[in-house]
Protein backbone atom coordinates (compact mmCIF):
# COMPACT_ATOMS: atom_id res chain seq x y z
CA UNK A 1 0.00 0.00 0.00
CA UNK A 2 1.93 2.63 -1.13
CA UNK A 3 1.91 6.24 0.79
CA UNK A 4 -0.07 9.23 -0.92
CA UNK A 5 1.95 11.79 -2.18
CA UNK A 6 3.14 14.84 -0.17
CA UNK A 7 4.57 17.03 -2.34
CA UNK A 8 4.48 18.43 -5.98
CA UNK A 9 1.05 17.50 -6.23
CA UNK A 10 0.25 20.45 -8.69
CA UNK A 11 3.28 20.78 -10.57
CA UNK A 12 4.03 24.24 -12.10
CA UNK A 13 3.07 24.18 -15.73
CA UNK A 14 5.76 25.27 -17.73
CA UNK A 15 4.60 28.82 -19.54
CA UNK A 16 7.53 28.92 -22.35
CA UNK A 17 6.36 33.31 -22.61
CA UNK A 18 7.69 33.50 -19.02
CA UNK A 19 10.33 31.34 -18.57
CA UNK A 20 13.40 33.59 -18.41
CA UNK A 21 14.32 34.74 -15.68
CA UNK A 22 16.75 37.55 -15.51
CA UNK A 23 18.92 39.59 -12.95
CA UNK A 24 17.97 42.16 -11.17
CA UNK A 25 19.54 45.71 -11.55
CA UNK A 26 21.70 47.39 -9.02
CA UNK A 27 20.51 49.84 -7.03
CA UNK A 28 21.71 53.18 -8.51
CA UNK A 29 20.44 56.45 -9.76
CA UNK A 30 18.88 56.36 -12.90
CA UNK A 31 17.54 59.33 -15.63
CA UNK A 32 17.41 60.21 -18.65
CA UNK A 33 19.87 57.98 -20.55
CA UNK A 34 22.15 57.32 -17.86
CA UNK A 35 22.46 55.01 -14.39
CA UNK A 36 24.35 55.61 -12.06
CA UNK A 37 25.92 52.82 -9.35
CA UNK A 38 28.63 51.64 -7.56
CA UNK A 39 31.15 50.24 -9.51
CA UNK A 40 31.57 47.44 -7.43
CA UNK A 41 27.80 46.28 -7.28
CA UNK A 42 27.97 46.20 -11.47
CA UNK A 43 31.32 44.17 -11.64
CA UNK A 44 30.15 41.90 -8.29
CA UNK A 45 26.87 41.27 -10.85
CA UNK A 46 29.10 40.23 -13.72
CA UNK A 47 31.54 38.05 -12.08
CA UNK A 48 28.78 36.46 -10.04
CA UNK A 49 26.60 35.62 -12.38
CA UNK A 50 29.33 34.14 -15.06
CA UNK A 51 31.85 32.36 -12.88
CA UNK A 52 33.84 30.01 -14.38
CA UNK A 53 34.29 26.87 -12.00
CA UNK A 54 37.78 24.42 -12.04
CA UNK A 55 36.27 21.55 -10.47
CA UNK A 56 38.90 19.71 -8.48
CA UNK A 57 36.88 16.73 -8.29
CA UNK A 58 38.72 13.55 -6.05
CA UNK A 59 36.24 11.25 -5.01
CA UNK A 60 32.37 10.88 -4.18
CA UNK A 61 31.65 14.28 -4.09
CA UNK A 62 33.60 14.59 -7.98
CA UNK A 63 30.10 12.41 -8.90
CA UNK A 64 27.90 14.40 -6.89
CA UNK A 65 29.25 16.97 -8.81
CA UNK A 66 28.84 15.62 -11.81
CA UNK A 67 25.45 14.89 -10.64
CA UNK A 68 24.83 18.51 -9.93
CA UNK A 69 26.54 19.65 -13.60
CA UNK A 70 23.72 17.83 -15.29
CA UNK A 71 20.20 18.44 -16.95
CA UNK A 72 18.41 18.16 -13.80
CA UNK A 73 19.89 19.97 -10.99
CA UNK A 74 22.10 21.89 -13.65
CA UNK A 75 24.14 24.21 -12.23
CA UNK A 76 24.77 26.15 -15.78
CA UNK A 77 21.86 27.46 -14.65
CA UNK A 78 23.66 29.43 -12.41
CA UNK A 79 26.20 30.47 -14.83
CA UNK A 80 28.60 27.78 -14.60
CA UNK A 81 28.40 26.83 -18.12
CA UNK A 82 31.46 26.76 -18.88
CA UNK A 83 34.40 24.37 -16.34
CA UNK A 84 37.38 24.86 -16.76
CA UNK A 85 40.95 22.85 -16.42
CA UNK A 86 43.18 25.26 -16.71
CA UNK A 87 43.63 27.37 -13.52
CA UNK A 88 44.67 30.19 -15.15
CA UNK A 89 40.98 30.85 -16.71
CA UNK A 90 39.47 29.93 -13.80
CA UNK A 91 37.38 31.89 -11.46
CA UNK A 92 35.98 29.46 -7.74
CA UNK A 93 38.31 26.24 -7.34
CA UNK A 94 35.85 23.81 -5.97
CA UNK A 95 37.64 20.81 -4.39
CA UNK A 96 35.26 17.88 -4.04
CA UNK A 97 36.81 15.07 -2.60
CA UNK A 98 39.49 13.51 -0.30
CA UNK A 99 42.46 15.63 -0.47
CA UNK A 100 45.48 13.17 0.89
CA UNK A 101 48.67 15.10 2.61
CA UNK A 102 50.63 13.83 -0.51
CA UNK A 103 47.89 15.96 -2.39
CA UNK A 104 48.35 18.66 -0.78
CA UNK A 105 51.02 20.78 -2.20
CA UNK A 106 49.49 19.78 -5.54
CA UNK A 107 46.26 21.54 -4.61
CA UNK A 108 48.42 24.43 -3.59
CA UNK A 109 50.23 24.87 -6.66
CA UNK A 110 47.11 24.74 -8.57
CA UNK A 111 45.57 27.67 -6.60
CA UNK A 112 48.40 29.12 -7.06
CA UNK A 113 48.42 29.49 -10.71
CA UNK A 114 44.58 30.92 -10.76
CA UNK A 115 44.57 34.65 -11.49
CA UNK A 116 42.89 37.31 -8.82
CA UNK A 117 39.61 37.27 -8.07
CA UNK A 118 39.81 33.91 -6.93
CA UNK A 119 36.99 32.09 -5.02
CA UNK A 120 37.69 28.52 -2.95
CA UNK A 121 34.43 26.47 -2.33
CA UNK A 122 35.18 23.09 -0.19
CA UNK A 123 32.88 20.29 -0.95
CA UNK A 124 32.32 18.10 1.07
CA UNK A 125 33.53 16.57 4.84
CA UNK A 126 36.86 15.18 3.64
CA UNK A 127 37.80 18.80 1.86
CA UNK A 128 36.25 20.75 4.69
CA UNK A 129 37.72 18.35 7.56
CA UNK A 130 39.40 15.53 6.30
CA UNK A 131 35.96 13.91 6.59
CA UNK A 132 36.12 10.29 8.54
CA UNK A 133 39.27 9.52 7.18
CA UNK A 134 40.90 10.93 10.58
CA UNK A 135 44.49 9.08 9.43
CA UNK A 136 47.80 9.80 8.57
CA UNK A 137 47.53 10.00 4.82
CA UNK A 138 44.60 12.23 5.12
CA UNK A 139 45.07 16.20 5.06
CA UNK A 140 42.67 17.20 7.60
CA UNK A 141 40.65 19.84 5.58
CA UNK A 142 42.20 21.80 3.06
CA UNK A 143 42.34 24.88 4.50
CA UNK A 144 45.25 24.08 6.17
CA UNK A 145 46.62 24.82 2.30
CA UNK A 146 44.78 27.09 0.93
CA UNK A 147 42.35 29.87 1.77
CA UNK A 148 38.48 28.58 1.57
CA UNK A 149 35.67 31.02 1.05
CA UNK A 150 32.03 28.93 1.59
CA UNK A 151 32.58 25.28 3.16
CA UNK A 152 29.55 23.04 2.36
CA UNK A 153 29.41 20.07 4.47
CA UNK A 154 27.92 16.46 3.45
CA UNK A 155 29.24 13.03 3.07
CA UNK A 156 28.43 13.58 0.40
CA UNK A 157 26.46 16.76 0.04
CA UNK A 158 23.24 16.48 -2.30
CA UNK A 159 23.76 18.54 -5.61
CA UNK A 160 20.91 20.78 -3.55
CA UNK A 161 23.67 21.76 -1.14
CA UNK A 162 26.35 21.89 -3.55
CA UNK A 163 24.15 24.77 -5.21
CA UNK A 164 23.40 26.19 -2.10
CA UNK A 165 27.69 26.59 -1.72
CA UNK A 166 27.55 28.01 -4.90
CA UNK A 167 25.00 30.47 -4.57
CA UNK A 168 27.02 31.61 -0.94
CA UNK A 169 29.64 32.11 -3.35
CA UNK A 170 27.71 34.02 -5.55
CA UNK A 171 26.53 36.08 -2.79
CA UNK A 172 30.19 36.52 -1.58
CA UNK A 173 31.06 37.49 -5.07
CA UNK A 174 28.10 40.15 -5.26
CA UNK A 175 29.14 41.94 -2.41
CA UNK A 176 33.23 41.62 -2.37
CA UNK A 177 34.58 45.48 -2.35
CA UNK A 178 37.17 46.20 -5.77
CA UNK A 179 39.95 46.92 -3.44
CA UNK A 180 39.98 43.34 -1.62
CA UNK A 181 42.60 41.58 -3.24
CA UNK A 182 44.80 44.23 -2.87
CA UNK A 183 44.11 45.03 1.22
CA UNK A 184 46.57 44.40 3.92
CA UNK A 185 44.23 41.76 5.35
CA UNK A 186 44.30 39.56 2.49
CA UNK A 187 47.46 39.85 1.79
CA UNK A 188 48.35 38.68 5.94
CA UNK A 189 45.35 36.33 5.18
CA UNK A 190 47.62 34.48 1.83
CA UNK A 191 50.60 34.84 4.16
CA UNK A 192 49.34 32.46 6.66
CA UNK A 193 49.50 30.26 4.25
CA UNK A 194 52.83 31.51 3.08
CA UNK A 195 51.41 32.65 0.00
CA UNK A 196 53.09 36.21 -1.32
CA UNK B 1 48.48 -35.43 -14.20
CA UNK B 2 47.16 -32.03 -12.97
CA UNK B 3 49.11 -30.01 -10.51
CA UNK B 4 48.04 -29.81 -7.33
CA UNK B 5 48.90 -29.01 -3.94
CA UNK B 6 50.43 -32.47 -2.77
CA UNK B 7 53.00 -32.54 -5.86
CA UNK B 8 54.22 -28.45 -4.81
CA UNK B 9 54.84 -30.04 -1.97
CA UNK B 10 56.76 -32.99 -2.56
CA UNK B 11 58.71 -30.67 -5.38
CA UNK B 12 60.01 -27.97 -3.20
CA UNK B 13 60.57 -30.55 -0.46
CA UNK B 14 62.90 -32.46 -3.04
CA UNK B 15 64.54 -29.92 -4.03
CA UNK B 16 65.06 -27.74 -0.61
CA UNK B 17 65.00 -30.22 2.17
CA UNK B 18 64.11 -28.44 5.27
CA UNK B 19 64.76 -25.13 4.19
CA UNK B 20 60.90 -24.94 3.40
CA UNK B 21 58.58 -25.77 6.19
CA UNK B 22 55.67 -24.14 7.49
CA UNK B 23 53.03 -26.05 5.06
CA UNK B 24 49.46 -25.13 5.54
CA UNK B 25 46.64 -25.22 3.52
CA UNK B 26 44.64 -22.40 4.23
CA UNK B 27 41.04 -22.21 2.20
CA UNK B 28 42.72 -24.76 -0.12
CA UNK B 29 45.83 -22.05 -0.93
CA UNK B 30 48.89 -23.66 0.09
CA UNK B 31 51.25 -21.73 2.18
CA UNK B 32 54.49 -22.32 2.93
CA UNK B 33 57.62 -19.75 4.64
CA UNK B 34 61.57 -20.29 4.15
CA UNK B 35 64.80 -18.64 5.51
CA UNK B 36 64.65 -14.78 3.86
CA UNK B 37 68.43 -15.98 2.91
CA UNK B 38 66.89 -18.20 0.51
CA UNK B 39 63.69 -16.04 -1.06
CA UNK B 40 65.49 -15.80 -4.46
CA UNK B 41 66.67 -18.89 -4.89
CA UNK B 42 62.86 -20.67 -3.92
CA UNK B 43 61.14 -18.03 -6.22
CA UNK B 44 63.64 -18.91 -9.31
CA UNK B 45 62.90 -22.35 -8.64
CA UNK B 46 59.03 -21.75 -8.76
CA UNK B 47 59.48 -19.83 -11.43
CA UNK B 48 61.80 -22.08 -13.95
CA UNK B 49 60.84 -25.39 -13.15
CA UNK B 50 59.08 -27.23 -16.19
CA UNK B 51 55.92 -28.86 -14.15
CA UNK B 52 55.56 -25.70 -11.87
CA UNK B 53 56.05 -22.63 -13.42
CA UNK B 54 54.80 -20.02 -10.99
CA UNK B 55 55.49 -17.33 -13.27
CA UNK B 56 53.00 -14.78 -12.02
CA UNK B 57 53.57 -12.70 -8.99
CA UNK B 58 50.39 -11.50 -7.47
CA UNK B 59 51.04 -9.61 -4.62
CA UNK B 60 53.83 -9.15 -2.34
CA UNK B 61 52.84 -7.60 1.10
CA UNK B 62 54.15 -7.45 4.45
CA UNK B 63 52.63 -8.30 8.18
CA UNK B 64 53.98 -7.14 11.19
CA UNK B 65 53.76 -9.77 14.08
CA UNK B 66 55.03 -7.63 16.74
CA UNK B 67 54.31 -10.31 19.23
CA UNK B 68 56.99 -12.71 17.69
CA UNK B 69 60.18 -11.48 18.35
CA UNK B 70 63.28 -12.44 16.04
CA UNK B 71 59.99 -12.79 13.01
CA UNK B 72 58.43 -9.88 13.47
CA UNK B 73 58.26 -9.02 9.63
CA UNK B 74 56.86 -11.14 7.36
CA UNK B 75 56.85 -10.75 3.73
CA UNK B 76 54.84 -12.43 1.66
CA UNK B 77 54.67 -13.53 -2.19
CA UNK B 78 51.64 -14.39 -3.49
CA UNK B 79 52.32 -16.29 -7.02
CA UNK B 80 50.30 -17.60 -9.57
CA UNK B 81 50.18 -20.31 -12.26
CA UNK B 82 49.02 -19.29 -15.03
CA UNK B 83 48.72 -22.21 -17.52
CA UNK B 84 47.23 -24.62 -14.76
CA UNK B 85 45.54 -22.33 -12.34
CA UNK B 86 47.07 -22.52 -9.06
CA UNK B 87 48.15 -20.26 -6.54
CA UNK B 88 50.62 -20.25 -3.53
CA UNK B 89 51.92 -18.26 -0.89
CA UNK B 90 55.52 -17.47 -0.22
CA UNK B 91 56.24 -16.11 3.56
CA UNK B 92 59.92 -14.88 4.72
CA UNK B 93 60.49 -13.67 8.19
CA UNK B 94 62.70 -11.01 9.33
CA UNK B 95 63.82 -9.26 12.45
CA UNK B 96 62.27 -6.33 12.64
CA UNK B 97 65.84 -4.70 13.95
CA UNK B 98 67.34 -6.00 10.33
CA UNK B 99 64.76 -6.24 8.03
CA UNK B 100 66.67 -6.68 4.89
CA UNK B 101 64.95 -8.92 2.50
CA UNK B 102 66.42 -9.42 -1.33
CA UNK B 103 64.76 -7.70 -3.83
CA UNK B 104 62.70 -9.77 -6.39
CA UNK B 105 62.61 -7.41 -8.87
CA UNK B 106 65.02 -9.23 -11.16
CA UNK B 107 62.72 -11.95 -11.69
CA UNK B 108 59.35 -10.02 -11.39
CA UNK B 109 58.95 -6.46 -12.75
CA UNK B 110 55.84 -6.25 -11.03
CA UNK B 111 57.87 -6.42 -8.02
CA UNK B 112 59.23 -3.06 -8.26
CA UNK B 113 56.00 -1.01 -7.20
CA UNK B 114 54.87 -3.62 -5.19
CA UNK B 115 58.11 -3.67 -2.82
CA UNK B 116 58.40 0.38 -2.69
CA UNK B 117 54.88 0.31 -0.94
CA UNK B 118 56.40 -2.36 1.20
CA UNK B 119 58.99 -0.03 2.25
CA UNK B 120 56.75 2.58 2.63
CA UNK B 121 54.55 1.44 5.06
CA UNK B 122 56.58 -1.47 6.53
CA UNK B 123 59.91 0.09 6.42
CA UNK B 124 61.79 -3.73 5.01
CA UNK B 125 64.76 -2.96 3.75
CA UNK B 126 64.92 -4.30 0.11
CA UNK B 127 68.94 -5.34 -1.05
CA UNK B 128 68.95 -4.57 -4.45
CA UNK B 129 66.40 -2.63 -5.64
CA UNK B 130 67.13 0.03 -8.02
CA UNK B 131 64.75 2.79 -6.66
CA UNK B 132 63.81 2.17 -2.95
CA UNK B 133 61.80 5.12 -2.34
CA UNK B 134 58.28 5.97 -0.30
CA UNK B 135 55.27 5.37 -3.37
CA UNK B 136 52.05 6.62 -1.44
CA UNK B 137 53.02 8.66 1.49
CA UNK B 138 54.82 11.72 2.07
CA UNK B 139 58.52 11.59 1.07
CA UNK B 140 59.31 13.49 4.21
CA UNK B 141 57.52 10.98 6.85
CA UNK B 142 60.05 9.22 8.82
CA UNK B 143 57.81 6.33 10.33
CA UNK B 144 56.24 3.32 8.63
CA UNK B 145 52.42 3.64 9.50
CA UNK B 146 51.32 0.25 8.85
CA UNK B 147 53.76 -1.25 11.67
CA UNK B 148 51.13 -2.16 14.69
CA UNK B 149 53.26 0.69 16.70
CA UNK B 150 52.21 3.69 15.36
CA UNK B 151 48.57 5.43 15.50
CA UNK B 152 46.02 5.17 12.85
CA UNK B 153 44.51 8.84 13.15
CA UNK B 154 46.35 12.08 12.53
CA UNK B 155 48.35 13.03 15.64
CA UNK B 156 48.51 16.69 14.79
CA UNK B 157 44.84 17.43 14.99
CA UNK B 158 44.28 19.43 18.21
CA UNK B 159 40.17 19.93 17.94
CA UNK B 160 38.97 16.24 18.19
CA UNK B 161 36.41 15.53 20.11
CA UNK B 162 36.99 12.31 22.09
CA UNK B 163 33.74 12.20 23.06
CA UNK B 164 32.25 11.39 19.45
CA UNK B 165 34.94 9.08 19.30
CA UNK B 166 33.97 6.82 21.87
CA UNK B 167 37.21 7.50 24.29
CA UNK B 168 35.80 9.59 27.18
CA UNK B 169 37.41 12.23 28.37
CA UNK B 170 37.64 16.02 26.82
CA UNK B 171 39.18 16.82 23.98
CA UNK B 172 42.89 17.94 23.64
Amino acid sequence: MSRPVRFNTTPIVADPKDNISLVGMPAGYSGEGFFATKMSDVVGLARKNSIWPLPFATSCCGIEFMATAASHYDIARFGAERMGFSPRQCDLLMVMGTIAKKMGPILKQVYLQMAEPRWVLAVGACASSGGIFDTYSVLQGIDQVIPVDVYVPGCPPRPEAILDGFMRIQDLIGKESLRRRTSEQYKALLGTYGIQ
Amino acid sequence: MALTNITIKERLIAKFGDQVSGFEEPYGMLTFESPKENNLKVLQFLYDDEELRFQFLTDLCAVHYPGQTGRELAVVYHLHNLVDNIRIRFKVFTDIEKPDVFTATQLYAAANWMERETYDFFGVQFVGHPNLKRILNVDEMDYFPLRKEYPLEDQTRIDKDDEMFARGGSSL
